[in-house]
């Protein structure tokens, strides 16, 4: 019963969220309804992670709760408690400058619990169809949030977004459909032929030529929404042109909602078809989108398309690492998702305060933070150690399990190949970070006051991340029976 | 009806579903690809509606009926409004090859969606699974006119063909997916046909006109 509760909640109450938003409008109430409504996915996620060693079902079959689950809830509502907190202050000196209306306020503090409530379904639905329904409609709820500034460049980049995630989901569910064919005719009933289960089950019996063209299909579509090659393309303009606190929501959890989804599909491929088809496409693709991303990190001019990038770079590497199925591996894939959504969060809603002060997000207008602002010099310092993968953070031993993982099932090439392309994105990062933070600052360079309302988010986030990093037990173990939910052998 | 009467009916529907792709991407007036991609939606309610008489299933007839109201009736009637704001010389879809170029590329990639269609059609050879490379085909020239056509609205006409390419293969080789989520995924093509739709006159009046040249202050 608590499990049914637990797992109706993340869904529920953000849509209750939605709909008072809808009728009220921006208002304080609202506004702090968007929060509660994140604490309460946050809660839901903590509360199945000690519950669902097993998984466990609810509305008939159409939820299904897992660790993996819960740890994605945990993400979801971490990164969108400090999304919807810190959106308080930017609605608020949007409307103070006139910059947006009320009726755009309403649409945004609408559209921010409609994407919420659409990642948890993402990560609970038990059927695939369901699960492409939900992922197809972030896309729709985000595509007004990306353009949400309404100038050109952001209804650029909003058509951008939206034609090539339609066109990507669009292959999947193509993919959808012919796994769901060959579900039904290695005996699976109909009705129930799509649910993870089920498909499970009878993936023993599936015809490999099928499923293999449906695995691909599902590949490239969700690939395409987690920001894989070669449809990465809206990553850096989407994130770019967004607002600070949704560019955090999508960089530090919708992507990785999209590629769990490819977690659960490699426990069915693998079953079908042995673990080579995937890890074929895991290292290629996550190889060149590695490739991708740190080639357009060197000469970055842009700080929030520099943070996207870095996303992009983090997701290739999710998919290396995602080629070796063992647990330790899986458990870094997941500590991985885990630690960068939070670093993300955090220097994205302190990249959005820059972009704000500065009326530019251009890396040489924004130099000298730790000498201008003790607080954004802080939490971007922090956010970007956590990010470079360096000790104690989340992000360090999140790599040191996948490296061993890795290196346990023979992939010490590709490991090698992963790991050079990383140093390089490192030292690109580190050159672009170092001179934000140290370098010295114009003479006209505006003051960086920062409201109590963005600070406190911006703290908690920074807390957070580092706690991760560095309170080991109870979280660790999560991460580990949550690897063995995906197939961590 | 008879089996074979099922069978001659569905393919005849799948004939015409490819006749119309190949027009579409033969056509150059916008308003004349809508009249067809509405004409394809007709076509393909009725593959669901024959297998429902045939089967005497009238929950198939529903889906079939529902299916054709929203891409026959829906869909193009919210294209047709976007285009009446459009100024003449924006009704055209500037298409980035010649028309004879295109419909070269519509061959061979008909050609290609019986290769890749070959183990659907495997799964039942003599039934109406047969005629699934036809909605492969629409779905890769789907993709091909989302790549080489140049306006805002024959990117959607790309995109809604793509989308009944997919309809037609689990139509024809499963009788449709569960209804659960041929409802879920009609809501979010439907929503995202309307943001899109939003988007077209937000371009149109920033830019003055939906050329998808015009954007590219966004690249590296």
């Amino acid at each position: 019963m608590t499990t049914a509760l637990l797992s109706l909640a993340p869904i529920v109450i953000p849509l209750a969220a939605a709909g008072l938003a809808l009728i009220w409008g921006w208002t304080r109430v609202t506004s702090w309804g968007n929060v509660a409504a994140s604490l309460a996915v946050l809660a839901s996620g903590v509360g199945l992670a000690g519950q669902v060693a097993h998984p466990v079902f609810s509305v008939g079959h159409l939820l299904r709760a897992d660790t993996l689950t819960a740890v994605m809830l945990i993400v979801i509502g971490g990164v969108g408690t400090l999304a919807t907190w810190s959106s308080i202050d930017y609605i608020g000196a949007e409307l103070a400058e006139g910059a947006t209306t009320a009726a755009g306020a309403r649409q945004y503090a609408t559209l921010v619990p409609l994407f919420l409530a659409a990642m948890s379904l993402a990560v609970l639905a038990d059927n695939l169809g369901v699960i492409w329904t939900a992922i197809e409609a972030t896309t729709v709820a985000t595509a007004f949030l990306v353009g949400h500034r309404r100038t050109r460049q952001s209804l650029e980049a909003t058509w951008k977004y939206v034609i090539v995630c339609s066109f990507g989901i669009t292959v999947a569910f193509l993919g959808t459909v012919v796994i769901y064919l060959a579900s039904i005719h290695a005996g699976a009933p109909a009705s129930s032929a799509l649910n993870l289960d089920v498909l499970a089950a009878h993936a023993g019996r599936f015809d490999p030529a099928l499923t293999r063209l449906a695995v691909g299909f599902l590949f490239v579509g969700f690939g395409a929404k987690a920001g894989l090659v070669p449809f990465h393309t809206w990553i850096a303009d989407a994130h770019s042109q967004a607002p600070g606190p949704v560019s955090a929501l999508m960089s530090g959890v919708l992507l990785s909602v999209a590629f769990s989804i490819l977690l659960r599909l490699r426990v069915i491929s693998d079953l079908a078809l042995g673990d080579g088809y995937m890890r074929v496409m895991f290292l290629t693709v996550g190889l060149a989108t590695l490739l991708v991303a740190v080639s357009l990190l060197v000469g970055q001019r842009d700080l929030k398309r520099l943070l996207a990038y870095s996303s992009i770079e983090q997701m290739g590497l999710l998919a290396v690492a995602s080629a070796s199925p063992n647990r330790l591996a899986s458990a870094g894939v997941l500590l991985l998702i885990a630690a960068h959504g939070m670093a993300k969060a955090v220097l994205f809603l302190t990249a959005g305060q820059l972009q704000h002060a500065h009326h530019s997000s251009l890396i040489a207008d924004i130099r000298g933070l730790l000498a201008r602002s003790r607080l954004l010099g802080t939490t971007f310092a922090v956010g970007l150690i956590g990010l470079l993968g360096l000790p104690p953070f989340g992000l360090f031993a999140a790599e040191i399990a996948i490296a061993r993982g890795m290196a346990a099932d023979e992939l010490a090439v590709p490991l090698g190949a992963a790991a050079l392309l990383l140093a390089v994105g490192f030292i690109a990062v580190t050159r672009h970070g170092t001179g934000m933070l140290l370098g010295s600052s114009q003479r006209d360079a505006p003051a960086l006051a920062v409201s109590r309302t963005a600070a406190v988010p911006l703290l908690a986030g920074m807390v957070a991340l580092t706690a991760l990093g560095v309170v080991g037990g109870p979280v660790s173990h999560l991460f580990t029976t949550a690897a063995a939910a995906v197939g961590g052998r | 009806m008879s089996a074979s009467a099922y069978l001659s009916g569905v393919n005849l529907v799948a004939g015409g579903l490819l006749v119309l792709t190949v027009a579409v991407v033969w056509r150059r007036d916008l308003a004349a690809m809508i009249r067809l991609l509405a004409l394809q939606g007709l076509f393909l309610g009725a593959i669901p509606v024959l297998a429902g008489v045939y089967h005497r299933d009238a929950q198939l007839v529903v889906v079939g009926v529902a299916v054709a109201a929203l891409r026959a009736g829906l869909f193009p009637r919210l294209l047709r409004a976007r285009l009446r704001g459009e100024p003449a010389e924006d009704r055209e879809a500037a298409p980035l090859v010649t028309t004879t170029a295109s419909l070269l590329a519509a061959a061979a990639l008909i050609i290609v969606a019986y290769v890749v269609a070959a183990p659907v059609v495997r799964l039942g050879p003599d039934g109406p699974a047969r005629a699934a490379p036809v909605g492969f085909a629409m779905v890769f020239i789907g993709i091909f006119l989302l790549v080489t056509r140049r306006k805002a609205l024959s990117q959607v006409i790309g995109l809604l063909i793509l989308d009944n390419g997919i309809d037609a293969v689990a139509f024809v080789a499963a009788a449709g997916v569960p209804v659960i989520v041929e409802l879920g995924v009609s809501l979010d093509v439907l929503l995202g046909v309307l943001v899109l739709g939003v988007l077209a006159g937000r371009m149109h009046a920033k830019f003055g006109g939906t050329d998808l040249d015009e954007l590219r202050e966004l690249h590296e």
